[in-house]
């Protein structure tokens, strides 16, 4: 069970279509694990399906349909096959996510950042966020920082404390440029995190200055 | 082939079919690939296709290839439609939604799969609840039909012509704000008219 989602706004564009792709897997990854969300998409889903019924027909060119029915049996251009991941990464990892990770999480190359997390960054185009995992270990606090952009955050497995309030598997973080922030990980096990970053974030404290790992992300 | 997709198939192409009808024509291309039902999906859908397209502001050639690309999933993947889910309509915009995406931005859109465990932990989850889900698309409709025009137009902005809020926000000359409480004013009316079972 789920306790934070993403604004109704965001679930509004994920639906219409207006997501990036990097933003539409943060959604995508939390509703997977929250069926509040999944129906709230599936009923904004519905009032596209409306919007179709409702567009005005325009003529379609003739013989454009002998043109499809000609395509019908063409073979199928093999669709990305989906990667073999072990039991673990099955469980942790929600579907839309497995594509765009290709192997188990035992196997993926984490990159160490300033000795205070893992980093692995997913394939998606350069155009759009920053889209990483992030493996953090139990208790570790993470150094005060602002935003310059938007940062989601969709908790896969442990958790973290942020301004008193608790994150754990399934939750959707949203922060924007007016906040600043100190997670702090759960003593109870390590953190797992899909993090979608618009832009750099920067440290707010003036040790952040010195020993800021963000700046290398 | 079902005999009411065969009926539904024989109608004259501009006639608008019912979502029962519509339902009985995926099921036919999905069990039987049957080309006559696909044959009336195309007539019926691939106008409105179009014509969702050109709302886009792309031309009518990109228009028409979108509504043939969608038209194709459709055959492909009609298997993975599920009446208990969505109407054909609704599932037709999510396909036409990501080829638009994959055709005009050359980007991927990932899709809710729901886990078994959220599926299991959802408190009210029945068979009955299940259709009353399938009837979001009928329900939806009926009051996307009675929203106020401001309303409206937001909604139209951001699914016919790709606007993020922010977008739309500075089109209309409309504080930020003032879009996402139209946005979240229209969602608590859909919400409200859903049957209490289904509701999120």
């Amino acid at each position: 069970m789920t306790h934070h989602h993403p604004p109704a706004d965001v679930l509004f564009d994920y639906a219409a279509g207006t997501l990036s792709e990097g933003e539409a897997l943060a959604v995508a990854a939390h509703a997977s694990l929250c069926s509040r969300c999944a129906r709230e998409i599936a009923m904004l889903e519905a009032a596209g399906g409306s919007l179709v019924d409702v567009a005005e027909p325009m003529a379609i060119s003739h013989g454009a349909l002998d043109a499809v029915l000609a395509r019908l049996d063409e073979p199928i251009v093999i669709a990305p096959r989906q990667p073999e991941l072990d039991a673990e990464t099955r469980r942790v990892v929600p579907k839309p996510l497995h594509a765009y990770v290709g192997r188990s999480l035992k196997e993926l190359p984490w990159r160490t950042v300033g000795r205070m997390y893992e980093e692995v960054r997913l394939p998606l185009p350069a155009k759009g966020p920053k889209v990483s995992l992030m493996r953090l270990k139990p208790g570790t606090l993470v150094p005060r920082h602002g935003h310059r952009g938007q940062e989601w955050t969709v908790v896969l497995a442990g958790g973290y404390h942020d301004g008193g309030v608790s994150f754990t598997r399934g939750d959707f973080d949203a922060k924007d440029a007016s906040h600043r922030h100190q997670p702090r990980v759960d003593d109870d096990g390590e953190c797992l995190c899909l993090v979608v970053l618009d832009a750099p974030l920067k440290l707010t404290g003036t040790i952040g200055l010195f020993v800021n790992p963000f700046l290398r992300i | 082939m079902v005999a009411s997709a065969k009926r539904a198939s024989t109608m004259l192409a501009g006639q608008s079919l019912t979502h029962e009808q519509l339902g009985a024509l995926v099921h036919a291309v999905a069990v039987n690939r049957d080309r006559a039902a696909f044959a009336a999906l195309f007539q019926h859908f691939a106008p409105r296709l179009k014509g969702f397209g050109i709302r886009r502001g792309v031309d009518a050639a990109a228009a028409e290839e979108l509504a043939q690309e969608t038209m194709l999933t459709v055959w492909r993947k009609a298997e993975t439609f599920d009446p208990a889910k969505a109407t054909v309509s609704t599932w037709v915009f999510t396909i036409v939604r990501n080829k638009r995406i994959d055709l005009f931005r050359r980007e991927g859109y990932p899709e809710v799969e729901l886990s078994e465990v959220a599926e299991a932990a959802d408190d009210g989850e029945s068979p009955e609840q299940s259709v009353s889900l399938s009837q979001h698309g009928q329900v939806v409709r009926q009051v996307m039909k009675d929203l106020p025009p401001e309303q409206m137009k937001i909604i139209q902005m951001a699914f016919f012509e790709d606007k993020s809020h922010s977008v739309i926000a500075s089109e209309l000359k409309l504080p930020l704000g003032t879009v996402k409480s139209r946005i979240r004013l229209a969602l608590s009316r859909m919400r409200a008219a859903l049957p209490e079972d289904a509701r999120v």
